[in-house]
């Protein structure tokens, strides 16, 4: 795996000093930021709206404030990262293959398989690197909440998050290895992303059919909802690993094509 | 070293390559020339392990290009026609980038880089980013990327292209440089550069090929001698020349053409290699009551073989110009 491993470090190096790295973790940490304290703030409204109510009317009514903000925040998160994994992925394999240096990869002593690896697993460690100042935010609100609240929701929450990044992250990587141009790569993940979002909403007139339940499976956020609610369920699991290695095999296929194809 | 045969790539209907079978000996440099689209840059592709062959075979050191493609690619320093440079990253930073890839160990890399930087002449702009670069370093940075890892086999796609005069004559230095401990393959259309750089030459035009020839230094001798004589008959005409030149011991072969209308005969007189006929020529002429107008040596030059080789078909006069000096872009 030393081939995967130069791959990486190539990869890594041109992420810093690329500016659309840049402006992707910025926006999408500004759109966190933003959400995060907007959430936080309606639910501390609610709560205390219904604490009154509580006093007026002298029934008991809590609200959990933290688990709120952590649902709300994680849900908003999964939607922020449709619109920015496309700025991510788009130039990952398009812009090698418009500059030439695909040639020079392509005929390196390592297997396509390696440079697959390589590219993905450094698109997920920038992924990683852009989610980690979210932390931040909830260190801010563990420290903040009286009692703790539960560690499940937070965990599990991140492991749902960094499962649909991964698995956005592979497919986005596969569309970018169809053309030479990173714009038009990008405007076609981003479609994709859309496509995967709405597909539940696209087929919901035949809820119970076959088409409607294979809609609803397909359905992208869907399946992170369980993660946001602190439950790991295998069919969740089971559905990203599967887009994360759709993704990975057909990238492979289309190296494997663009040596057939005429240059 | 490099062992090609029978090889053919064909897209769709398209035949790029056709049956092509040459050999390149280890410390060789050949050149591959032929016009723009002949199938020089495919034949290329496929031996670094870029692209696969249709039919045929190609070895490298002994290991078949579609078998062993990791080992060949290992053994290969291979500049595209385009270099495929990172723009962002710096020159030093980019040949460290590219000896990783060639799975250099990391106790050799810094003295490869180094060494490749100097070999190619980048080593002041080793700081700089390569998109801050002319055309004519980003070339030299592309020289270096393919020997950085010190490949045995060098292949290269129209090194020479962007440069310019002075910048060329320091690449070619550069090349034959490398030959002895490297075999090199480069391609042009550039029919000077052959002359210039290369051991041989292969002629390629429209995926086949149309000669296999060593090329000799300037001043040596290529085979044949060719002679190029016109005179003013004294009696008998054009036949009687045509009949004294190829009396002449060491003559192969006399093609005589009179000139309409002026009474005078051309003719080209091809001898063996090694004799200078010319005096001898002169002499007898002279005796013979004929005028000598014009007596010149001519050899078949690499210009000849390369005109006679990719003008089988009848080509207007421009357009044979237009192969000779490359004239696209």
């Amino acid at each position: 795996m030393k081939g995967t491993n130069a791959v990486f470090r190539k990869e890594m190096s041109l992420y810093f000093v690329s500016p659309i790295a840049y402006v992707a973790i910025g926006a999408f940490l500004f759109l966190a930021g933003l959400f995060f304290q907007g959430i936080l703030a309606e639910a501390t409204e609610y709560s205390m709206r219904a604490a009154m109510q509580a006093m007026q009317f002298g029934t008991p009514f809590e609200i959990d404030v933290p688990g709120e903000t952590m649902r709300g925040f994680f849900g908003v998160t999964g939607t922020i990262l449709l619109f920015i994994v496309p700025m991510l992925t788009m130039g990952s394999y398009a812009e090698e293959r418009r500059r030439g240096t695909m040639e020079l990869l392509m005929t390196s002593p390592i297997t396509d398989l390696e440079i697959v690896l390589g590219k993905y697993l450094a698109a997920l460690s920038l992924f990683l690197i852009m989610l980690l100042p979210t932390a931040l935010q909830m260190v801010i609100l563990f420290k903040a909440s009286d009692p703790v609240p539960p560690w499940r929701l937070l965990v599990c929450g991140y492991i749902g998050v960094m499962l649909l990044g991964g698995a956005l992250l592979a497919l986005g990587q596969f569309v970018s290895s169809l053309t030479e141009s990173q714009i038009i790569a990008g405007i076609w993940t981003f479609l994709l992303f859309l496509m995967l979002w709405v597909v539940d909403f696209v087929v919901r007139g035949s809820a119970g059919s076959v088409a409607g339940d294979v809609g609803q499976y397909l359905s992208i956020l869907k399946h992170l909802n369980d993660f946001i609610r602190g439950v790991v369920d295998s069919s969740n699991l089971i559905y990203y690993f599967s887009l994360i290695a759709l993704g990975l095999i057909l990238t492979l296929r289309s190296l494997d094509s663009m040596r057939w194809r005429r240059a | 070293m490099i062992e090609v045969e029978n090889l053919t790539k064909q897209y769709g209907a398209v035949r790029a390559v056709d049956q092509i079978s040459f050999r390149v000996d280890k410390g060789e440099i050949l050149g591959f020339l032929g016009p723009n689209g002949a199938g020089k840059t495919t034949t290329m592709r496929i031996l670094t392990g870029f692209l696969p062959a249709t039919s045929g075979t190609a070895r490298l050191a002994g290991f078949d290009v579609f078998e062993n493609s990791l080992e060949v690619r290992k053994r290969i320093g291979y500049l595209p026609e385009n270099p495929p440079l990172y723009p962002d990253m710096s020159v030093e930073g980019y040949l460290d980038t590219v000896a990783r890839l060639k799975l250099l160990p990391s106790d050799r890399r810094k003295a490869r880089v180094d060494a490749a930087m100097e070999m190619a002449r980048v080593t002041e702009k080793r700081r700089e980013l390569i998109k801050r670069l002319s055309r004519g370093y980003k070339q030299r940075v592309g020289l270096a990327q393919a020997l950085v890892h010190d490949p045995e086999v060098i292949i290269l796609d129209e090194p020479t292209v962007g440069l310019d005069p002075k910048q060329i004559i320091e690449v070619r230095h550069l090349i034959k440089g490398l030959a002895g401990d490297h075999t090199i393959l480069l391609s042009t259309h550039i029919l000077p550069e052959v002359s210039m750089t290369c051991d041989r030459v292969v002629i390629i035009n429209q995926g086949r090929i149309v000669a296999n020839t060593p090329v000799n230094a300037p001043g040596q001798d290529r085979g044949t001698e060719i002679v190029m004589v016109e005179v003013k008959p004294g009696g008998g005409g054009a036949g009687q020349v045509r009949t004294l030149l190829e009396r002449i011991p060491g003559v192969k072969r006399v093609r005589t053409e009179p000139p309409e209308g002026t009474g005078r005969v051309q003719a080209r007189v091809e001898c063996e290699s090694g004799r200078d006929l010319r005096s001898r020529i002169a002499a007898d002429l002279v005796a013979q009551g004929h005028e000598l107008l014009e007596l010149r040596a001519s050899r078949v030059s690499l210009e000849d073989i390369f005109l006679q080789a990719t003008t089988q078909e009848p080509v207007e006069a421009g357009a044979t110009e237009k192969i000779i000096a490359g004239g696209e872009r």
